[in-house]
């Protein structure tokens, strides 16, 4: 009995994580590619940076992030837990913003 | 919230829209020695004025308002001594900068960086020379109430102001059953500031189509500001910054800039704002240190100047300029200075 209870709950976890998402986002000419974006708790996004500079992504939300240096070829991830409207610059070149709202 | 640019001669154009880095033809330019005139066309439309002055949703343009924020400005009570104002250091006889290497604060001690610009600000991303703050309504009470500036608690200040009745009478006229408040001394100075905008220069003149309005040694200099010299990869738009963060090889010192407001980024390190170049022959000193006392200074910076260093800019380049595109190059930076109207001083309640 207790075997097929560890059995069930490692399949749910399982299942659990297997719903959470990567997402990718893209930096190239100076901006977020896409530049507003819908995830699931638990989701995570993917930076890359396709562009010529570098860049650091700052994230605000109800959660706070600095994913620091990211350089060019190179990606960070954040997995975002909580639900809301987080915003995201590059903590180098403000104008380049994201919103990620989370559901 | 947009408020009309008056000048007749405006160009029309929304502001809002962005305006391209011009990178990519600086690249195209580079190998071009002479661009023809709808590569020069190009490049002009990049630094297009907008007609339009934008004013945030939570701080709409109001005459009296921006009114009231101008008198804040000018009035030395807002610092704890009384003899300093925001105008001490934003001064408009020096391009609203103050002429001195590096501000002058309480007790007439020297800081550590050169005092901004306050024009053309209702464009800016974000302020102060590390970015510190995301909004010119946080920008505008920071240095009333920092130690070392103007040095007043806003608690102290608010107190002060409610001591004198001009002041709450024109506080109660603008912001109806609110009064006097940081939030309402913020939103005032920052609607007074947004209102400072660089007037029509000859080169915005040159860009709607007056081939007269520069000589042939400043259209010399736009090209190359554009191509060989990329100066446009960070002074870009009609107010020529991308309100972004660079290293540019300036000698380092204790100050490290955006890096101390973010760290866990090298590229950061000894990273300050790009200053807009509007105005730019009335407000030297240079840089964010006040290092360079000429355009010609600034310029040869960048020839034989950079020093290097893991966080320099990666668009910080060597670049060969003889002295003639010297000279260009700080004929054409002349050109981006109009005639602005003499600011009247208010009287003070």
């Amino acid at each position: 009995m207790r075997l097929i209870a560890i059995i069930i709950a490692s399949q749910l976890a399982f299942a659990a994580a297997a719903s959470a998402d990567e997402v990718i986002v893209g930096q190239a000419g100076k901006a977020f590619n896409p530049a507003d974006l819908t995830v699931k708790v638990g989701d995570s996004v993917k930076f890359n940076n396709d562009d010529t500079v570098a860049h650091a992504v700052l994230v605000n939300g109800p959660h706070e992030s600095n994913l620091g240096q990211i350089k060019p070829g190179d990606a960070k991830s954040v997995t975002f837990d909580q639900a809301g409207t987080y915003d995201v610059k590059c903590a180098i070149h403000p104008k380049m913003k994201l919103t990620v709202t989370v559901q | 919230m947009r408020r009309l640019l008056r000048s007749s001669t405006m160009i029309a154009g929304l502001i809002g829209l962005g305006f391209a880095t011009g990178s990519a033809i600086a690249d195209t330019q580079v190998a071009s020695a002479q661009p023809g005139d709808a590569d020069i066309a190009a490049m002009k439309k990049l630094y297009e004025r907008p007609s339009e002055i934008p004013f945030p949703k939570d701080n709409a343009y109001a005459p009296a308002k921006a009114e009231l924020g101008k008198t804040l400005f000018f009035d030395p009570r807002l610092s704890r001594s009384g003899v300093q104002a925001c105008v001490s250091c934003h001064n408009p006889s020096f391009g609203w900068e103050d002429g001195h290497k590096t501000a002058v604060g309480e007790n007439m001690l020297s800081l550590a960086r050169n005092s901004p610009t306050i024009i053309n600000r209702a464009w800016g991303e974000i302020f102060f020379w590390d970015g510190r703050a995301e909004s010119l309504e946080k920008q505008a009470v920071g240095p009333i109430q920092a130690p070392g500036e103007m040095n007043t608690p806003m608690d102290v200040l608010i107190d002060r102001l409610k001591g004198i009745s001009g002041y709450q009478k024109k506080f109660d006229e603008v912001f109806p059953g609110e009064g006097i408040s940081e939030k309402n001394i913020a939103a005032s100075i920052a609607t007074f500031e947004r209102t400072i905008v660089s007037a029509e220069a000859p080169f915005d003149r040159w860009v709607a189509g007056d081939e007269k309005a520069i000589g042939d040694d400043a259209k010399r200099g736009f090209v190359l500001f554009n191509t060989k010299a990329n100066c446009v990869s960070c002074h870009s738009g009609w107010t020529f910054t991308d309100d972004s963060f660079h290293d540019i090889g300036l000698a380092a010192t204790d100050d490290v800039g955006r890096a101390k407001i973010v760290p866990g980024v090298p590229e950061l390190q000894y990273a300050f704002k790009t200053p807009g170049l509007r105005n730019i022959d009335q407000r030297a000193p240079y840089m964010h240190d006040g290092s360079m006392a000429t355009l010609q200074d600034v310029v040869r910076h960048y020839v034989d100047g950079v020093q290097q260093r893991p966080s320099l800019d990666a668009d910080i380049k060597a670049i060969a300029l003889n002295d003639q595109e010297v000279k260009d190059l700080v004929a054409f930076m002349q050109t981006l200075t109009g005639q602005d109207r003499p600011m009247t001083l208010p009287v003070l309640p």
